[in-house]
């Protein structure tokens, strides 16, 4: 396995694991663009491009890019998030010109106006969906209500009235600002001819105009609270509490990561046996998400509304015991052998493998392989972990509660 | 896809089949027991999953967190699930460690302590994924329409109600777990890097003295046909809508599955482009093959705003009813090589291809190697299918909707209008 980059003279990086023992290949585009880098007027702009973009060509209707996809045998799907929009397909190693071709021409989306209008109902669809699934709109409230004035408050899907007012132009428009080279990584893992693919994207992507696309960090001044949200359809209480985390380039992001996963994996973790093996909750657990310029941990609980205020009682004891009754050494131990276990199973697929490569563009990070991954888990020390958790208190939070339950008596 | 698959079967009704995949650095394996839902008692159902919910309390030398350090240590990712026949236990993790885990769980499925002071938080835990459900609202349609379709028990919900787990009391999880949990029709699947030689001895010391307690496959009972409507105030409705169909083991079941995959396989299959891509409809709308031993159905969901619900289910209707017309060529040719690819993937999985030779193996007593299957899609003809679709037309639908207001079923409108 060997890893190769470079750029095209317009900007665009290509980045690549390859694997001549693979039995297939993936490739994503990586767009350095998301909900955060929205105005917000049209947000949800991101998310909807996303959609669009499989909408056609100057050379491809909408029927064609579908069925083209499907006559490769790709497994091919896109995300949009606060500050990415991901295309990627999964294919053999035979159809990896032609999945090379028909990605790099749908990145030139044509965004006709009917074919907006059709898809915004889809969207619409989509919101509405999500409203009916817990936690009910609860994780956009809480990431709005957390960073405030900061970009990443701003929500990946929109809403109904952002996205049924928005116009095809106010998108052609910001697909021009946002989808230049310098601002797109392309990336590779598994059974590839690196040197044909280097060819084939000069062809279809080397004329592609740049134009200095950037995005400026900006600090997060993050906010505490608690905020209800009625809910009186849902049977149980879904809790969500956001603090503030490393950012995607902080090098303590190794030690958080295990910090979470010692105190909400969602098996063995101090809140596995606080609420999960004692069923006082139907799910419980934290993770962190990380950000070029900023990063949170999330901790979620969902339980019986009647239980919900003790439960985030003895949430708020198992944070403050963090600093009481450090994290021990075979905590330390059964996390890494956790962690270590899931690169291995992530490595063995070629479409994880893409995702390390891309994300690590994304962040700006020197590659690394999942064995470097494993050796800095590995390396992390006791005193990591309890800086970490002295450095980000978990008590020091924005707390949303969403369900039926509304005699709160925190504020 | 050139790969071994053995079995090796005991004297008391279990059976090892293993699939070697030696690039692989990981293993995965799935116990699958024949106590599924199925098997509950009337009103104590979903004791299957109060029972597997007991067993992971601690078995052997291990108290309940020692069990759970042990799996975390041996780096272990590992689940349970309780489905219509069996218990399954399943893990993955890297490949030198095997042996300590099939321990662990030999222990787990022979050994449990059943520690009677855990029972509550059991019941608790239990109790909450009955609730956490009421709150997915497609998986509660999709629910009421198995339970229509299949009847009562291979339909029930596997996780009971209220009053059942309420009802279900300690010397009854004692007594289900000493008759349920036994080794004749146990499946034992291993996929990935592994040395046959060494496994069989294993399980052969593992599970051989372990005494059998027979049964059999419980046979379908009748199923309710017709509409059916749960009134819940969302944004949308929620249909779900299927008929009968093959089972895995029949000989028409690759036509069959051929059919389902020109309905929903891809991004230019049918429903998808009718129902989303043309019209705007929905954002998720599926159909999908699912198998008893005995009988199969054929599921479909679609999602939409309460306004335009009825047209969706319009339309889904129209293009099930619309197979019998016939399959093409083209569409024939986009799902051979997208399954052609989905199997070559399934390579790097041994998590996929453990959950595949183990279901086989319930339901043919042997598996399908990835080449078998390969060579049955690519054998398909469109002449085939569509004598199939001729002589099995979707019929005798069920219709599950949950939302604000009811929906009909055209024929049913059709038939209402003209009287």
């Amino acid at each position: 396995m060997h890893y190769m980059q470079q750029q095209l003279d317009n900007g665009l990086t290509v980045q690549a694991d390859l694997n001549p023992n693979a039995q297939s290949m993936a490739i994503g585009f990586f767009v350095r663009t998301g909900a955060r880098d929205e105005p917000t007027e049209i947000g949800g702009v991101s998310h909807f491009l996303e959609h669009m973009v499989f909408k056609g060509t100057a050379t491809r209707s909408p029927e064609d890019v579908n069925r083209q996809l499907d006559e490769m045998g790709s497994h091919s799907n896109a995300r949009t998030g606060e500050d990415s929009t991901i295309y990627h397909s999964a294919v053999l190693p035979d159809f990896q010109t032609p999945i090379v071709e028909l990605l790099a021409d749908i990145m030139q989306p044509s965004l006709r106006d009917e074919d907006f209008e059709m898809e915004k109902q889809v969207i619409i669809e989509e919101i509405m969906m999500y409203d009916d699934q817990p936690p009910y709109g609860g994780y956009e409230r809480i990431m709005s209500e957390f960073f405030g004035e900061h970009p990443l408050a701003q929500s990946v899907l929109g809403t109904v009235e952002t996205v049924g007012n928005m116009t095809a132009e106010q998108m052609r428009q910001y697909y021009k600002e946002r989808y230049s080279p310098d601002n797109i990584c392309v990336a590779i893992a598994g059974k590839v001819d690196y040197d044909r693919l280097i060819r084939d994207l000069e062809r279809t992507c080397g004329h592609w105009e740049p134009h200095r696309c950037i995005r400026q960090p900006r600090p997060a001044h993050t906010r505490k609270g608690f905020v209800v949200i009625d809910k009186a359809q849902s049977t149980q209480e879904y809790i969500l509490q956001l603090t503030q985390g490393p950012s995607g380039n902080d090098q303590d992001r190794y030690a958080a990561r295990l910090l979470t996963a010692i105190l909400g994996d969602d098996c063995g973790s101090r809140m596995f046996w606080e609420f999960l093996d004692t069923g006082l909750a139907d799910g419980a657990g934290m993770g962190t998400y990380e950000y070029d310029d900023a990063g949170v941990i999330m901790t979620y609980l969902s339980c019986q509304p009647d239980q919900a205020e003790e439960n985030l009682e003895r949430l708020q004891i198992l944070q403050e015991r963090i600093l009481s009754q450090p994290v021990t050494a075979r905590e330390l131990e059964l996390a890494k052998s956790k962690i270590a276990s899931q690169i291995i199973l992530a490595s063995e697929r070629t479409n994880s493998r893409m995702f390390s490569v891309g994300t690590q563009w994304l962040r700006n990070h020197t590659f690394k392989t999942p064995a470097e991954i494993a050796a800095i888990y590995d390396s992390i020390t006791l005193e990591q972990i309890r800086a970490v958790a002295a450095k980000y208190d978990l008590t020091k939070n924005m707390t949303v509660v969403v369900g039926p339950k509304q005699d709160w008596s925190v504020t | 896809m050139q790969t071994a698959i053995r079995t090796k079967s005991l004297d008391n009704g279990m059976t090892l089949i293993a699939e070697e995949m030696p690039w692989l650095q990981s293993v995965s394996f799935s116990f699958s027991l024949l106590n599924g839902c199925c098997y509950d008692p009337d009103a104590r159902e979903g004791m299957a999953s109060f029972v597997s919910e007991m067993v992971q309390r601690g078995c052997g030398d291990f108290d309940s967190r020692a069990y759970i350090e042990q799996l975390d240590s041996l780096g272990v990712d590992y689940s349970s699930s309780v489905t219509v026949y069996h218990t399954h236990f399943n893990g993955s993790l890297p490949a030198a460690r095997l042996s300590d885990t099939m321990q662990v769980y030999s222990d787990l499925l022979r050994r449990p302590r059943l520690p009677a002071n855990q029972v509550e938080d059991a019941r608790l835990v239990c109790m909450q994924e009955v609730r956490a459900i009421e709150d997915d609202l497609a998986q509660r349609v999709m629910l009421k329409l198995r339970e229509r379709q299949y009847g009562n028990p291979l339909g029930r919900a596997i996780h009971g109600n209220e009053a059942s787990i309420s009802a279900i009391n300690y010397d009854e999880i004692v007594a289900h777990y000493e008759s349920m949990y036994q080794p004749y029709g146990a499946i034992l699947g291993v996929a990935g890097n592994f040395e046959w030689e060494r496994l069989c001895q294993e399980f052969e010391s593992l599970f051989a003295d372990w005494q059998p307690n027979p049964r059999s496959v419980i046979a379908s009972t009748e199923r309710t046909v017709g509409t059916c409507h749960i009134h819940h105030e969302s944004q949308q409705t929620h249909i779900g809508l299927a008929f009968p169909s093959v089972t895995y083991s029949s000989p028409d079941y690759f036509l069959a599955r051929g059919a389902v995959g020109v309905l929903s396989d891809g991004m230019s299959s049918r429903l998808f482009s009718e129902i989303r891509e043309k019209r705007g409809l929905c954002y998720s709308v599926y159909a999908s093959l699912h198998s008893l031993k005995d009988q199969g159905s054929v599921f479909s969901y679609v999602g939409t705003g309460v306004e335009r619900a009825q047209q969706s289910l319009d339309v889904l209707y129209e293009q099930l009813t619309k197979l019998t017309d016939g399959i093409t060529e083209p569409e024939l040719d986009r799902l051979r090589i997208q399954i052609r690819s989905s199997l070559v993937m399934q390579q790097e999985s041994s998590r996929s291809r453990v959950a595949s030779i183990s279901g086989d193996y319930f339901h043919l007593g042997y598996a399908r190697s990835l080449n078998d299957i390969n060579q049955k899609i690519q054998n398909l003809s469109v002449e085939d299918i569509n004598e199939y679709l001729q002589k099995h037309p979707p019929q005798d639908f069920n219709l599950v909707t949950l939302g604000p207001t009811p929906l009909e079923l055209p024929y049913a409108l059709h038939a209402a209008t003209t009287g």
